[in-house]
């Protein structure tokens, strides 16, 4: 999911259009009235806005949350963890929205085992302090949803799945998803991020099939689940934690598609690899392609 | 303080909470390890016992042979009846391959049992044309004293009449229930009480598909989740005379929900005998009996959770008086946590069923049947729930395979054909039995390794009954592709029991639906005579109450399916009583 947070300067060419309040609409966008409308929204609470009805349609429809406790316990602890932190490292409660995104991420990605429900509090405060923990010149280096849910799914696979509510399977919830991903990913000016992962998806799991024989359709099945849908339009294009340059972004998004064929393919092989691997290859991915080319690109630009 | 140091003091909890979260993983499943004793111990005698059963699992049309061995996963029931009427509980288990039969083992009475299925006519009903049993279901239809048999199929239902305690008549077809229908299950009541067995039987795939000649591969569900598509339930009317009749639409329980499991009882009080369905791919549904007219779908808090539900136990968990519900869904670690439910029935206070079921009882692993009884007789009931559901080759999972499709469009996944190859994988499989210890406010423990059964078959049906005739509820598990298991039952000979015959008179002769409720030293428990529970199976239709350390039973109030109630004070303990319904 992604994280605007307005806490360390960014450097990333977003940072004002996800970054904080100060936004512009571009000209080429200036002229068309939705559009406009919403170039002039902060997208920090258009993303947080979308997510909410993202979710809200998810419980009426299907309810998917699972009970209300869990989304009461995620948000708290994401909450918390942000405005404690944030007023000891500096001082200030900071903005909490992106905490907000982080709790209803987490209530969305995060199942556990029967009515436990530490792993909201668990996952919303590693969610949140890795922000302050694992950093490299004052930028945090791992989506801290990504972070969070991988952690948890490496250290307790007996007790944490991911997503196994599939929303009814059908096309409409797709098409939603997809509409608000793209509507976001358009404003935020990353969807040549989704593009590239999803295009790349398409080309090696098309080729990995191919190679083993495998039938190709169920490999590219996961790209319509909404796991991957929340994957693909939020989390790795999350504005605080892709690199810089377009074309490194682009590169980097190819790079993350191909590390999760090598993990699937891994599983093809029936290699011995932990759950997480087998259970989210797309989040596992990210977690380890994503902070290493975050760490080159800032060590690059300095 | 430094930005460096204050990342380092927060670093500390961050990390802290890393080791915890690992540590919980290890911790996960709690064993019965304190002091005090499960007070039971089960023991595997099914080869002293003489129980050779092995079920076969089906073969099925090539163009399924990519997901053959997920289909034909099902098929091992057991159901228990006193088919001879000599007071010794009689077990029948089902085959699921052409050619292969089915088991009626006799109770000799002396610990062992004789296959008498051949020649009783209640063997050879696998066969090409006919399709493969899936579970069967014992009933008195006719009400002439003599328990007869339903088997259901992936093909026809067959009804064999019991003519003399020995030997069984094919009476489907002048029953009116030659029906094709993909079943997995099917339940005696007599809903409008009018004395005689009505048949609800679910459906699984559709009426249409024939799995050995299979028209088209579309024949799969069309959600993961909220799957609408499966073949429709069907409610038979017993008109008396031999005769039944469909009465679904009139009735209104045809659900198409890809149903696994059903059970009645009078879950609201009502005096009428309602439907609840555990259901694959979909929410579970409870219809409410509207004066024997027609069934009602009610939502009490079922809608609110989609599982993959496989088994309907019923049990009164914490001695209200009141019968709640345990279905069993599926959790595969770090996959999916679907969570089996324990239901409290809340349905006169909240209108609503209250899923209570903690971490342990809720993972089981893939669930299948599951039964309470009482197995160390201390007046709460414990839990016996079968698990695995495909034990292939032990290091290759189609979990992984399952995870790519389980998130797809239903146009994918509804075709058979596009599923991955499943080939020697496993899916769940190698995964033990739990035994759960009822401790009430303290939770569920499972002590299935401390009290002896550690198994790692892939058990489907379960069925309780005291083989012997001794206060104790044997377990009996039917296992798919696999050997049958008897569990024997030792519990604490210092705990007091009480249990009871009910001969019906106004009421279906089997007493199937008559509730019985204990009330000693202040508690209450309540048991349904059962006409088909679980998953693929029936208990023992002899309501066994467990008593502690109390001596006396104050009084017994006997709800009979005719609508009478009865109330029997001070009946001994420690015995069998025979009950018999008063005529007015």
């Amino acid at each position: 999911m992604k994280d605007v947070r307005e806490t360390s300067p960014s450097p990333t060419p977003f940072s004002e259009s996800a970054g904080s309040a100060k936004v512009k609409a571009t000209p080429r966008l200036a002229g068309s009235g939705v559009w406009s409308a919403l170039a002039r929204v902060d997208p920090r609470y258009l993303i947080a806005f979308l997510i909410t009805l993202v979710l809200i349609a998810a419980q009426l429809r299907y309810h998917m949350v699972g009970g209300y406790d869990r989304l009461a316990i995620a948000l708290l602890a994401c909450l918390a963890t942000e405005a404690l932190l944030s007023l000891f490292v500096r001082g200030k409660v900071t903005n909490l929205l992106s905490a907000y995104i982080s709790g209803l991420s987490l209530t969305l990605l995060t199942k556990p085992q029967g009515a436990v429900l530490w792993p909201f509090v668990a996952g919303g405060f590693l969610a949140i302090a890795s922000k302050y923990v694992l950093q490299y010149r004052n930028n945090h280096l791992w989506n801290p949803t990504n972070f969070a849910i991988t952690v948890l799914l490496l250290a307790a696979p007996n007790r944490i799945s991911v997503l196994s509510h599939q929303w009814g399977n059908d096309l409409v919830t797709n098409l939603v998803i997809w509409c608000f991903g793209l509507v976001i990913a358009a404003r935020v000016r990353v969807l040549h991020i989704t593009l590239a992962y999803v295009a790349s998806f398409l080309v090696f799991n098309t080729l990995r099939s191919l190679v083993l024989g495998q039938a190709v359709l169920p490999e590219l099945a996961p790209l319509t689940g909404p796991m991957y849908q929340l994957f693909v339009f939020f989390m790795i294009t999350d504005p605080r934690t892709v690199v810089k340059d377009r074309r490194w972004q682009i590169g980097v998004a190819v790079i993350i598609a191909f590390v999760e064929t090598a993990i699937r393919f891994a599983s093809d092989q029936a290699w011995t690899l932990p759950t997480a691997f087998n259970a989210a290859p797309a989040l596992v991915a990210l977690f380890l392609v994503g902070p290493v080319a975050k760490f080159v690109d800032l060590r690059r630009r300095n | 303080m430094s930005p460096a140091f204050k990342r380092g003091l927060i670093a500390l909890p961050f990390l802290l909470t890393i080791g915890m979260v690992r540590r919980s993983n290890d911790a996960s499943g709690r064993s019965f390890a304190d002091a005090s004793r499960p007070a039971f111990q089960l023991r595997d005698e099914t080869a002293a016992a003489g129980i050779r059963f092995v079920h076969r699992t089906a073969t099925l049309d090539p163009r399924l042979s990519n997901v053959e061995p997920h289909i034909a996963a099902l098929g091992a029931g057991v159901s228990v009846a006193d088919y001879d009427g000599d007071g010794w509980p009689d077990l029948y288990f089902t085959n699921s391959r052409f050619g292969a039969a089915n088991a009626l083992y006799r109770n000799r009475g002396d610990g062992t049992f004789e296959d008498v299925a051949s020649s009783a006519g209640v063997a050879d009903l696998n066969q090409p044309g006919a399709g493969v049993s899936m579970g069967s279901v014992w009933g008195d239809f006719d009400n002439d004293g003599r328990e007869d048999l339903l088997v259901y199929r992936y093909g026809y239902l067959a009804l064999l009449k019991n003519l003399d305690g020995r030997r069984f008549k094919d009476v489907t077809e002048a029953a009116g229930l030659h029906r094709w229908i993909n079943s997995n299950g099917a339940i005696w009541l007599d809903y409008d009480r009018d004395g005689l067995l009505d048949l609800y039987v679910t459906a699984y795939f559709r009426e249409e598909v024939d799995l050995w000649h299979v028209k088209s591969t579309r024949i799969m569900h069309n959600s993961f989740e909220y799957a609408t598509n499966g073949g429709k339930n069907l409610l038979f009317h017993n008109l008396g005379g031999g005769r039944f009749e469909d009465v679904t639409d009139r009735t209104g329980v045809g659900s198409t929900r890809w149903t696994l499991a059903a059970a009645s009882a009078d879950f609201n009080g009502d005096g009428w005998p309602d439907i609840y369905l555990a259901n694959d791919y979909g929410p579970e549904e409870l219809f409410l009996n509207d004066h024997g007219r027609r069934f009602v779908l009610t939502t009490a808090g079922l809608e609110s959770e989609s599982k993959s539900g496989m088994a309907v136990a019923l049990g009164d968990v914490y001695n209200r008086g009141r019968l709640d519900v345990f279905v069993t869904n599926i959790s595969a670690r770090g996959y999916l946590f679907q969570n089996n439910n324990l239901r409290l029935n809340e349905l006169a206070e909240r209108n609503r069923f209250n899923n209570v079921a903690d971490a342990t009882v809720a993972d089981a692993g893939w669930a299948w049947g599951a039964q309470f009884a009482d197995l160390n007789n201390d007046g709460t009931d414990e839990l016996f729930v079968a698990n695995g559901f495909i034990s292939g080759k032990r290091d290759k999972s189609y979990w992984y395979s399952m995870s790519k499709i389980a998130g797809a469009h239903h146009s994918l996944f509804e075709d058979a054909r596009s599923w991955p190859t499943f080939g020697d994988a496993s899916l769940s499989g190698y995964e033990r039995s739990r035994v759960f210890l009822n401790r009430g406010a303290a939770g569920w423990w499972d002590v299935a390794a401390n009290v002896g059964v550690r198994d790692e078959l892939d058990g489907r049906a379960v069925a309780v009954a005291d083989l012997s005739n001794r206060g104790a509820q044997d377990v009996i598990v039917a296992n798919q592709g696999q050997p049958a298991l008897l569990y024997r039952d030792y519990p604490d000979s210092s705990n007091h029991w009480i249990a009871f015959t009910l001969v019906a008179t106004r009421s279906n002769r089997s007493a199937i639906g008559a509730e019985v409720v204990v009330e000693y030293n202040g508690k209450l428990q309540r048991r349904v005579v059962d006409g088909g529970m679980g998953f693929a199976s029936q208990n023992d239709r002899r309501p066994h109450f467990g008593l502690g350390t109390a001596e006396r039973v104050e009084r017994v109030v006997i709800h009979w399916p005719s609508g009478g109630t009865q109330v029997i004070r001070d009946p001994p303990v420690d015995r069998f009583n025979t009950i018999v319904e008063p005529r007015r």
